[in-house]
């Protein structure tokens, strides 16, 4: 049975680049930065995309911000998605502004699954599968996982990891716990949330480079969509990890045991 | 004026990064070393659509321009000269001569395949005995039939043992010289033809590079590639595309060694400071930049020539001039810089160095392209 997907995009810092708080302490110092799709969507985007090779279907993605977020969202149609929806919004937003502007574009284009990163790299907030799946009041997997390794030959075969049952209407989905799997059953449609072990996505293929500039990019506003983004949370403080200290030069191994026995503790 | 390269180039860039930085970079060093003609990894650069590139959509390729090929071609050379090499030459040479000069039956015999790498392509004009000197070409091509039987040798034909379709470029009438040259596309398995490794290389080590053979080898003239005596102005049609793409892989290598070097001018300390705050060092880098980015501005230009169906084949020598020297000066300056360890095998930029040799003789030496500047100069 054919299914549609929804996937998201979000543009997010690449972690290459190097941050530093800007001086009001609040942000990060945006020149110069690189920006690349959140890691954990877009191994939502590869899991949807073997979905419907599997099942048949299409995949649209969406994501929320100013036009530069089309470069992710023409990557993600370069990997194979069908079709692009952007929510064109310039001023800041917060996570519940971000859910209630998918929670309307859901409704709209009546998916049967929406796949979104469990957390974005940039933030890692976490909140926006979980809020859109409350609004909509579809059941949700959160942190979707995989039995075998990345290496596997499933792997390599590029099969979804996502089960979908034999009548269409119910998928089943591995999640990572404490020191373990739990394979959880949910009816569509539904919302699920990915964790870094689901796959591995593919590259952006040069004839899927190419395909993916006749592809079209929907337009919508959160105005248009009836959405409040007005922000109710915001960032009061923003600091750096403490700076690591120097490392010490230890003249024997005698030493170095000491050390590691009385100092660090570890041993 | 647009210094920008547009999205899909941009896009086309970021798939060859991230497709190096896991399967390339941490293997380059060994296949230098071992000479290893890293096949799997073409293959998957193929998977890619990296080998058909400039084949349209109608033989399975991507259709793109001369600036997109230069685009990957610098990013692949960030990471190891030899696979853009590869790259650079199965695009640029023997599939683009059948891709430029073929005719239908022979398009639709060869590209789909060239185009998915599949088939790698080889292009044999340099001899023993001469290079960018057409005129002192001794292997012919003679009739016989309906057949031509070629006799001969090949020399630093780059795939020349992996590759699996060679354009060879012969003498059918000798009397007249390099207007007497005709192109033919042969098999790897026809009978007579034999391919001899080359090893040993200073650089561009796990590029295959090797010595053809020719000893009687009969193709039907269905295999002759174009119009028949027009065999060297095809050539210079298809060196003034690879000439772009050479001075691309120059620019890669330069960016290359720069980056490592200011990353190693940060970390290493002397005299109680980094030597990233030496005015000596400093210069170096802001040479070094300087160069890249003027090369690199030479390159896209011409690209962009020959995207725009303009002339452009004074201005593809001076950027594979300009680029390739501007690449030696700079991995020059990178060994320096990194001092004693820039002299082993432990950093890349010494490998860089030995890579950028290269773009200074391989198709054309610099000083051929000077005498191709100086002659359009001269024209007024």
């Amino acid at each position: 049975m054919p299914l549609k997907i929804l996937v998201t995009a979000k543009r997010v810092e690449d972690s290459e680049s190097k941050i530093k708080v800007d001086a009001a302490g609040t942000g990060i110092v945006k020149e110069g930065l690189k920006y690349k799709i959140n890691p954990f969507d877009e191994i939502g985007v590869e899991e949807a995309l073997r979905l419907v090779a599997k099942h048949g279907g299409e995949v649209v993605v969406v994501s929320v911000g100013t036009k530069d977020v089309h470069e992710q969202l023409r990557h993600a149609l370069a990997m194979g998605a069908n079709k692009a929806v952007w929510v064109h919004h310039d001023g800041p937003i917060d996570q519940l502004g971000i859910a209630g502007c998918l929670q309307k574009v859901v409704e709209k284009e009546k998916p049967d699954l929406c796949i979104l990163g469990k957390q974005a790299i940039d933030d890692d907030q976490g909140q926006v599968g979980q809020y859109l799946a409350e609004w909509l009041g579809w059941a949700q997997a959160t942190f979707a996982s995989k039995e075998e390794s990345l290496e596997s030959e499933a792997e390599k075969a590029k099969t979804p990891a996502i089960q979908l049952a034999a009548d269409g209407k119910s998928i089943t989905v591995i999640r990572e716990v404490d020191g373990g799997l739990l394979t959880v059953s949910s009816p569509l449609p539904a919302v699920a949330t990915t964790e870094l072990r689901l796959n591995q996505p593919r590259y952006a293929s040069l004839p899927g480079i190419m395909k993916a500039k006749s592809k079209p990019i929907e337009e919508l506003t959160p105005a248009g969509l009836g959405v409040d983004v007005g922000v109710k949370l915001t960032v009061t403080k923003l600091a750096p990890p403490p700076a690591r200290k120097a490392g010490i030069k230890v003249p024997d191994v005698a030493t170095l045991v000491d050390k590691l026995k009385n100092e660090a503790k570890a041993l | 004026m647009d210094f920008e390269l547009p999205e899909d180039i941009k896009a086309l860039q970021k798939t060859v990064r991230d497709f190096c930085e896991k399967r390339v970079k941490d293997k380059a060093r060994e296949w230098d070393h071992s000479e290893k003609f890293p096949l799997e990894v073409v293959r998957e650069l193929g998977q890619l659509g990296l080998l058909g590139m400039r084949v349209s959509e109608e033989y399975g390729g991507a259709g793109l321009g001369s600036l997109a090929v230069a685009a990957v071609v610098e990013e692949l050379a960030r990471y190891d000269g030899s696979l853009a090499l590869t790259v650079a030459s199965h695009n640029g040479l023997g599939t683009s001569h059948i891709r430029v000069f073929g005719n239908d039956a022979q398009k639709k015999q060869y590209l789909p395949k060239l185009a998915t790498g599949e088939w790698l392509g080889a292009w044999g004009l340099t001899e023993p005995g001469s290079g960018s000197d057409s005129a002192g070409m001794k292997t012919t091509a003679v009739r016989k039939g309906s057949d031509w039987v070629l006799n001969g040798s090949k020399m630093f034909i780059t795939q020349g043992t992996v590759g699996d379709v060679f354009v060879i470029l012969a003498l059918t009438s000798p009397q007249k010289r390099q207007k007497g040259i005709t192109a033919f596309i042969l098999d790897r398995q026809v009978k007579g033809f034999s391919q001899r490794a080359i090893h040993g290389k200073l650089g561009m080590r796990s590029s295959d590079t090797a010595e053809l053979h020719l000893d009687n080898v009969v193709v039907p003239d269905s295999q002759r590639l174009g119009e028949l005596d027009r065999g060297f102005l095809d050539t210079m049609k298809i060196l003034d595309g690879g000439r772009v793409t050479i001075g691309a892989l120059a620019l890669g290598l330069g960016k290359g060694a720069l980056e490592e070097s200011v990353k190693y001018a940060k970390e290493r300390s002397a005299f109680g400071q980094p030597i990233a705050e030496f005015q000596a060092i400093r210069w170096m880098l802001a040479d070094m930049q300087t160069e890249l980015d003027a090369a690199r501005l030479l390159v896209y230009r011409s690209a962009a020539l020959a995207d725009a169906g303009k002339p452009y084949s004074r201005e593809a020598s001076m950027a594979k001039l300009f680029a390739s020297e501007a690449a030696n000066r700079a991995c020059n300056k990178a060994v320096q810089i990194h001092g004693g360890y820039g002299y082993t095998r432990e950093f890349p930029v010494e490998r860089y160095l030995r890579d950028a040799k290269l773009c200074e003789i391989g198709e054309g030496t610099s000083e051929i392209q000077r005498s191709i500047i100086a002659r359009e100069v001269l024209k007024g």
